[in-house]
C-alpha cells in the first residue's frame, strides 16, 4: 500500500507535514533534515524540487530555492541524493514543485525514478487537473504515485467535487487564496471556509497548508483537517549558523509537543 | 492550417493555461466571458471610439522613401510610434481596462520591461480612474528612467521587482504572485502575448488593428492589400503578432519577427528565444523558452528592456514550429547601426525593440518591386540615454 494511503488509515488526527526546499542550506543537507525531520516525529514530508521561477511561492521560499539552486541542486542530483532514503525511512515521501523541471526530465523517467527512490506522491501546482488526467494520470498511476491537488477559498463546489474524484491520496487544502508564507492566521471568513468544504463529505483526507507557522496556527488548523503543513516558517527557520539538528528539533517541538 | 487558438486555449501544442489553483477562478472567468464582452456591440463601441479618439488611431502607413531607395525596395512603417503613450502597447490596456470594468474589478497591476506596457497601462488605469501597480525589474527602473517617471505622474506606484535578474521575467512573476494574494478585486493586464490562456488571444485581438489599418492603407496606396512581407520585433511578441494577424492565413505574406541576440546567439547574453530554446512551460503556458537540462529558466539578456525576456507567447513557437513565419535575430550592434540609420534618413527615432525589426532590412534580400511593411511598435524617446551613451552626441 502507498504510504500516503497508510498513514490516513493509521493516523485521523494531529498529521504534521513539513515541507523544505531539497539542497538548502546546502547542497548536501537534503538527506540529514529529512532524517532529522523523521527523527523529530513529523508524519509526512514534502522535498521542494527548487525552480527558477516559483510565481506561487512567497520570498521565503524563493530564496531557498535560489540558494538550492546556486548550491548545483537538479532533479538528478536530488534522486542522487534519495537513492537509498528507504534504507533509513519509512514515513511518506511527496516531491513538490514547478511542472517545467519535471517535464525537461520526462514525465515518464521521472515517474520511474520516484517510484525506483520510493517517492510516495507529487505535488506540482501549475500541472492543470485537464492537463494531468490526459496525459500524466497514467504514468502517475503505473508508478504508484498521488498527484496531490490544491483548493483554495475561491475554489467553487462543483469543482471541489471534480478534485475530490481526481484525487487519490489526500487534498491539500490552502487557507487563504496567497503565494507561501503570505498569512500568519486563521480568521473568521477561512473558519468558514474549512467548514464549507468539511461539510461536502470529501472521499479525500484534508491538509491544511499556508500560513502554518507555530503551534498556534497547527493546532487551529488540525481542528478543521486530519493535520497541517509547515513550509514557509520551517525554511525560515533552517536559517542560521546553529547545527541542523538543533535548528530541526527546536523548530519540530515548538510546533507540536505532544507528537 | 488554422494559425489561431483553439477552443481548449492551444495554438498547435503550444499555450494552454498551466495555473496554479489559486489563480484559477480568475482565468476561469475571463475564459468564459472575454469573447462575449469583447465582441458585444457597447464593448466595440467604446474600443474603437477610444483607439480613434484618446490613441489617435489609425496611426499613418508611411512609404520610407530615402530608407526604400537605399534598399532599392518598398519599405512601409507602421507608425505605432506616434500612438499615444509611444507605441504599440495602449491598443491592448484600452482593450483591458474595459473588459476589467465590465468584470466589476477596480484594481489594476501589470509588469512592464521597457515601461512602455506599464506607461500604457498607468495612462488607461488614470483615464478611467483605477488603481494602478506596476511591477519593474529593478535593472529595467534604472535603464527605463522616464517611463518610471511618466508612471509615478499618472498616480502609479511603480514596485521594482528585486528578484532574479530583476528584468522584465521576474516583473511578471511578481505581478502574478500580487494576482494570487489579491483573487476577487484585481485584474492583471497583461502586455505581451503570453501568459494562460485566454491571455495570448485575448492580447492578439487587441492589437489585430495594426494588421486591420495594413491592409487597407496599403491598399489605399497601393491598390493591393497584401504586402510582399511583413516584419516585426518580438519578445514576448505582441506587436508582431497584431502585425501578422490578418496576414495569417494570406499564405503569400511572408511574416518575418526578429528577436534580440542581445552580444550575440553564441554568446550567454542574449534573448533570442526560438533560435535558442526548447519547448517548456514559463508564466503558465507551454511555449519555447531558453532553459538549462534541469528545466531552469535562464536569464536572457538585451539592451532592449522590452525583448529582454526569456519566453515567447505561444502563437509565435506555433508560426515557428510550422514555419508559416520567419524568425531572425539582432545583435545589440546591429539594431544601434539601424536606429541610427532610421534616425537620419527618415527623421524618425525608433525604440531599440523596433529598430530589431528594421536590422532585418540588412538581413534579407529585397527586390524592387517588392512592398515590405516593417512595424515601427515604440519610440526612442525611452531610449534616449541610451543612444547618448553610444553615439557620443
Amino acid at each position: 500500500m502507498n504510504r500516503i494511503n497508510k498513514l490516513f488509515q493509521e493516523k485521523k488526527g494531529q498529521i504534521l507535514s513539513v515541507y523544505f526546499t531539497a539542497g538548502y542550506p546546502n547542497l548536501e543537507d537534503t538527506v540529514p533534515v529529512i532524517e532529522e525531520l523523521v527523527k523529530n516525529g513529523v508524519d509526512l514530508i514534502e522535498i521542494g524540487m527548487p525552480f527558477s521561477d516559483p510565481v506561487a511561492d512567497g520570498p521565503v521560499i524563493q530564496h531557498s530555492s535560489l540558494i538550492a539552486l546556486q548550491n548545483g541542486m537538479s532533479i538528478r542530483k536530488l534522486f542522487e541524493q534519495l537513492k537509498d532514503i528507504r534504507q533509513t525511512v519509512d514515513i511518506p515521501l511527496i516531491l513538490m514543485g514547478y511542472i517545467n523541471p519535471v517535464l525537461q526530465y520526462g514525465v515518464k523517467a521521472f515517474c520511474q525514478k520516484c517510484k525506483e527512490v520510493g517517492i510516495d506522491g507529487l505535488i506540482i501546482p501549475d500541472l492543470p487537473m485537464d492537463v494531468f488526467e490526459e496525459e500524466f494520470k497514467a504514468v502517475f498511476e503505473a508508478n504508484d504515485l498521488h498527484n496531490i491537488f490544491l483548493i483554495t477559498p475561491q475554489t467553487s463546489e462543483e469543482r471541489l467535487r471534480k478534485i475530490d474524484e481526481v484525487s487519490t491520496g489526500f487534498i491539500y487544502m490552502v487557507s487563504s487564496n496567497s503565494t507561501t508564507g503570505a498569512k500568519t492566521s486563521v480568521s473568521e471568513f477561512q473558519k468558514e471556509y474549512f467548514e464549507r468544504v468539511n461539510s461536502l463529505s470529501l472521499k479525500n483526507p484534508r491538509l491544511i497548508g499556508f500560513g502554518i507557522s507555530n503551534a498556534e496556527t497547527f493546532a487551529n488548523a488540525c481542528q478543521y483537517a486530519n493535520g497541517a503543513i509547515i513550509g514557509s516558517a520551517f525554511v525560515k527557520a533552517m536559517e542560521g549558523s546553529e547545527p541542523l539538528g538543533q535548528k530541526i528539533s527546536g523548530f519540530i517541538n515548538s510546533i507540536a509537543t505532544d507528537i | 492550417m488554422s494559425y489561431q487558438v483553439n477552443e481548449k486555449g492551444y495554438y498547435g501544442e503550444f499555450g494552454g493555461a498551466y495555473i496554479p489553483e489559486m489563480m484559477v477562478p480568475n482565468i476561469e472567468e475571463l475564459r468564459r466571458t472575454y469573447l462575449e464582452i469583447i465582441n458585444s456591440y457597447d464593448f466595440r463601441q467604446e474600443f474603437i471610439g477610444l483607439l480613434k479618439n484618446y490613441v489617435g488611431r489609425p496611426s499613418p502607413l508611411y512609404l520610407a522613401k530615402r530608407l526604400s531607395e537605399k534598399y532599392q525596395s518598398n519599405i512601409y512603417l507602421k507608425r505605432e510610434d506616434l500612438n499615444h503613450t509611444g507605441s504599440h502597447k495602449i491598443n491592448n490596456t484600452i482593450g483591458q481596462i474595459l473588459v476589467a470594468k465590465k468584470l466589476g474589478k477596480h484594481r489594476i497591476i501589470a509588469e512592464t520591461g521597457a515601461g512602455q506596457h506599464g506607461l500604457a497601462t498607468a495612462t488607461v488605469c488614470a483615464l478611467m480612474g483605477l488603481k494602478c501597480i506596476v511591477y519593474m525589474g529593478a535593472v529595467d527602473v534604472e535603464r527605463q528612467a522616464p517611463n518610471v517617471k511618466k508612471m509615478r505622474m499618472l498616480g502609479a506606484e511603480v514596485i521594482p521587482a528585486i528578484s532574479g535578474n530583476q528584468t522584465l521575467k521576474d516583473a511578471t512573476n511578481e505581478a502574478m504572485r500580487d494576482w494570487i494574494n489579491n483573487p476577487v478585486d484585481t485584474h492583471y493586464i497583461i502586455g505581451s502575448v503570453v501568459g494562460p490562456h485566454p491571455y495570448p488571444d485575448m492580447v492578439a485581438r487587441f492589437q489585430s488593428v495594426i494588421s486591420e489599418e495594413i491592409r487597407w492603407q496599403l491598399e489605399e496606396q497601393t491598390g493591393k492589400e497584401n504586402p510582399t512581407r511583413v516584419i516585426a520585433c518580438v519578445g514576448g511578441g505582441s506587436n508582431a503578432a497584431g502585425a501578422f494577424y490578418h496576414f495569417l492565413d494570406q499564405e503569400s505574406v511572408e511574416l518575418i519577427g526578429v528577436e534580440a541576440a542581445g552580444k550575440g546567439v553564441d554568446t550567454h547574453e542574449t534573448a533570442a528565444t526560438l533560435t535558442l530554446g526548447s519547448p517548456g512551460v514559463l508564466h503558465s503556458s507551454r511555449s519555447i523558452l531558453m532553459q538549462t537540462d534541469d528545466g531552469q529558466v535562464t536569464e536572457p539578456y538585451s539592451i532592449s528592456a522590452g525583448l529582454d525576456y526569456p519566453g515567447i507567447g505561444p502563437m509565435h513557437a506555433n508560426l515557428f514550429t510550422t514555419h508559416r513565419a520567419k524568425y531572425l535575430w539582432a545583435t545589440d550592434a546591429e539594431v544601434l547601426d539601424s536606429a541610427l540609420e532610421l534616425t537620419q534618413l527618415e527623421g524618425i527615432i525608433p525604440a531599440l525593440e523596433s529598430a530589431h525589426a528594421l536590422a532585418a532590412l540588412k538581413k534579407i534580400q529585397l527586390k524592387p518591386e517588392e512592398v515590405t511593411v516593417i512595424n515601427l511598435s515604440g519610440r526612442g524617446d525611452k531610449d534616449m540615454e541610451t543612444y547618448l551613451k553610444h553615439f557620443g552626441y
